[in-house]
């Protein structure tokens, strides 16, 4: 009997402190990461590779999601300021959406789901079929060899992703509110360049884009090297890359927001 | 065996957690010979090459190889004992995202500064070893399991180790890749004067080419001889193994808590 009431708690405990314990590990992972950098760096085409991979082939998606984001955002915003008279403003309201929220989190995490679940599944079938033990046992270091190349790819990846989902977004926001509704074309560009501060906005907006892709990216290949080594585990992994990725990209946009605007 | 040991292995034991794998296990293996480790299936003998590989640590017990202690080894030792160790894995474990070519060029350019075109020749030449120059440009996907090992052995003996490890080379193989395989075990480490060590359960095919056979059961090294020795050996172990027997000193059974009439409900339990 006590033995039934007091399981949920043993079970709770179980869970905490193996969250903290993967925390630990994931920590001491992202050391080993920077400790075994020098390669990715002197070896420059070992990254270059990987950010073909992250970077240039999710290209498609970040546009095509960008432009739609912004489209909805001018159909959106128009709607609401015509009914307060200020539909002029239409041009600063697309732009610093997109700029301070929108650009970094939802390329984020359209990154997590393209290619952090592509980076685990990838890590975690090589740790599978014995690769990334082949590797050790011909002295190489896989996290120098495999894992720090992704993770620098990553990083150098997001914040471009992110400024292109930004232009993208802006063009659609352009196409809906002048080209579709026929807002002065002048208006739109001026309001929009004299509400958008460089440093206060683009700057910040990248510095969040540049933390999202060291976490999704973190994520993404601790998870694909803790992976346990079968199909099933391969598949959890990945599961849990696009899940924890999100929910560490909406948490860390409120923090960053709270100290940066 | 002979004194000029290569590999030594002194009362040594390992356990996973609480589970013993491998207890009080003494070897050696002479310089340039090829030995097979064989035993059933978890009988701890892929433990044993990853001991000496240096993979894990031994808890008890020491593994020398060439005189130095496998277990004392810091990162930057263990990285040096295995630049002059080559691996082939159960299943090849080659690099699913470079050509043939790429596979075997990886140790040459990962631990070498050769110039491209010697790590060109040295591939080309390698291939050649195992009957599988024109495959270069191949990717693993498109390669057949006996040639995808072929592959990996091209690339295991990239660096002409002086200790080469087989882990099951002859596991889902046909029966003329693994005639290939077991031949250019063979030729590889007469011709390159390696010490090589072969952990396998296929027994006709091993006792053909090794020079000698250490068995183990439960953890412990039970019987061991040259081919001609255990083909002839008296031990009722070494016959259900060599004969491939399912009931024997191995049981057929695993050993349940209780049994099939209790679990029935048919008979007391004790």
């Amino acid at each position: 009997m006590m033995e039934k009431l007091l399981s949920p708690f043993r079970h709770l405990g179980e869970l905490t402190v193996n969250a903290i314990w993967r925390l630990g590990f994931a920590s001491r992972f992202l050391l080993a990461i920077l400790l075994n950098s020098g390669q990715s760096l002197l070896r420059l085409q070992l990254t270059i590779r990987e950010v073909y991979f992250a970077g240039v082939l999710s290209l498609i998606i970040i546009v095509v999601s960008g432009l739609f984001v912004g489209m909805v955002l001018g159909l959106q915003g128009y709607n609401t300021l015509a009914r307060f008279g200020s539909s002029d403003a239409l041009g600063a309201l697309v732009a610093l959406s997109l700029l301070r929220e929108l650009g970094p989190v939802l390329a984020a995490l359209l990154f997590a789901s393209r290619s952090g679940s592509a980076m685990t599944a990838e890590i975690g079938l090589m740790k599978a079929t014995e690769q990334l033990e082949a590797m050790s046992v011909m002295a190489v270091n896989p996290i120098a060899r495999v894992v720090a190349p992704r993770f620098w790819a990553g990083v150098i990846s997001m914040p471009i992703l992110a400024a292109i989902f930004n232009v993208m977004g802006i063009f659609g926001g352009y196409l809906v509110g002048v080209v579709m509704i026929g807002l002065d074309e002048g208006t739109f560009w001026s309001q929009m360049q004299n509400n958008v501060d460089l440093h206060y906005d683009i700057i910040n907006g990248l510095i969040k884009s540049l933390f999202f892709g060291m976490a999704v990216t973190l994520i993404a290949v601790f998870e694909g090297y803790d992976a346990t080594p079968t199909a099933s585990g391969v598949s959890s992994a990945t599961t849990r890359t696009v899940v924890t990725s999100a929910l560490v990209i909406l948490a860390l946009d409120f923090v960053l927001t709270a100290f940066m605007f | 065996m002979s004194s000029d040991s290569f590999i030594t292995l002194r009362n040594v034991g390992f356990a996973y957690n609480d589970r013993p794998i491998l207890q009080d296990v003494s070897l050696s293996i002479p310089r340039g010979k090829l030995v097979a480790i064989m035993g059933g299936s978890g009988s701890g003998k892929t433990t044993l090459l990853r001991l000496i590989s240096g993979q894990i640590r031994a808890q008890h017990g020491e593994v020398l190889v060439d005189g130095r202690n496998v277990g004392r080894m810091n990162n930057a030792e263990l990285y040096q004992h295995r630049r002059r160790m080559g691996m082939l894995f159960q299943f090849g474990a080659l690099f699913t995202d470079l050509s043939v070519f790429d596979n075997v060029a990886f140790p040459l350019r990962e631990l070498t500064r050769l110039p491209e075109s010697v790590i060109r020749d040295l591939v080309l030449l390698k291939l050649s070893a195992v009957g599988l120059r024109g495959t270069e440009r191949l990717m693993p996907a498109e390669l057949s399991g006996g040639m995808a090992r072929r592959i990996a052995l091209a690339r295991a003996i990239a660096l002409d180790p002086q200790l080469m490890l087989y882990d099951e080379p002859f596991t889902g193989l046909d029966p003329i890749s693994l005639g290939t395989i077991a031949l250019l075990i063979k030729k590889l480490s007469d011709a390159l004067g390696t010490t090589s060590i072969m952990v396998t359960h296929d027994v006709h095919k091993s006792l053909d080419i090794v020079d000698y056979v250490y068995f183990v059961a439960n953890g412990r090294i039970v019987a061991e001889g040259s081919p001609e020795q255990v083909r002839h050996a008296e031990s009722p172990w070494l016959a259900q193994f060599v004969a491939g027997e399912p009931d024997g000193p191995v049981h057929f059974a695993y050993p349940a808590s209780e049994s099939l009439a209790q679990s029935f409900g048919l008979q007391e339990k004790a």
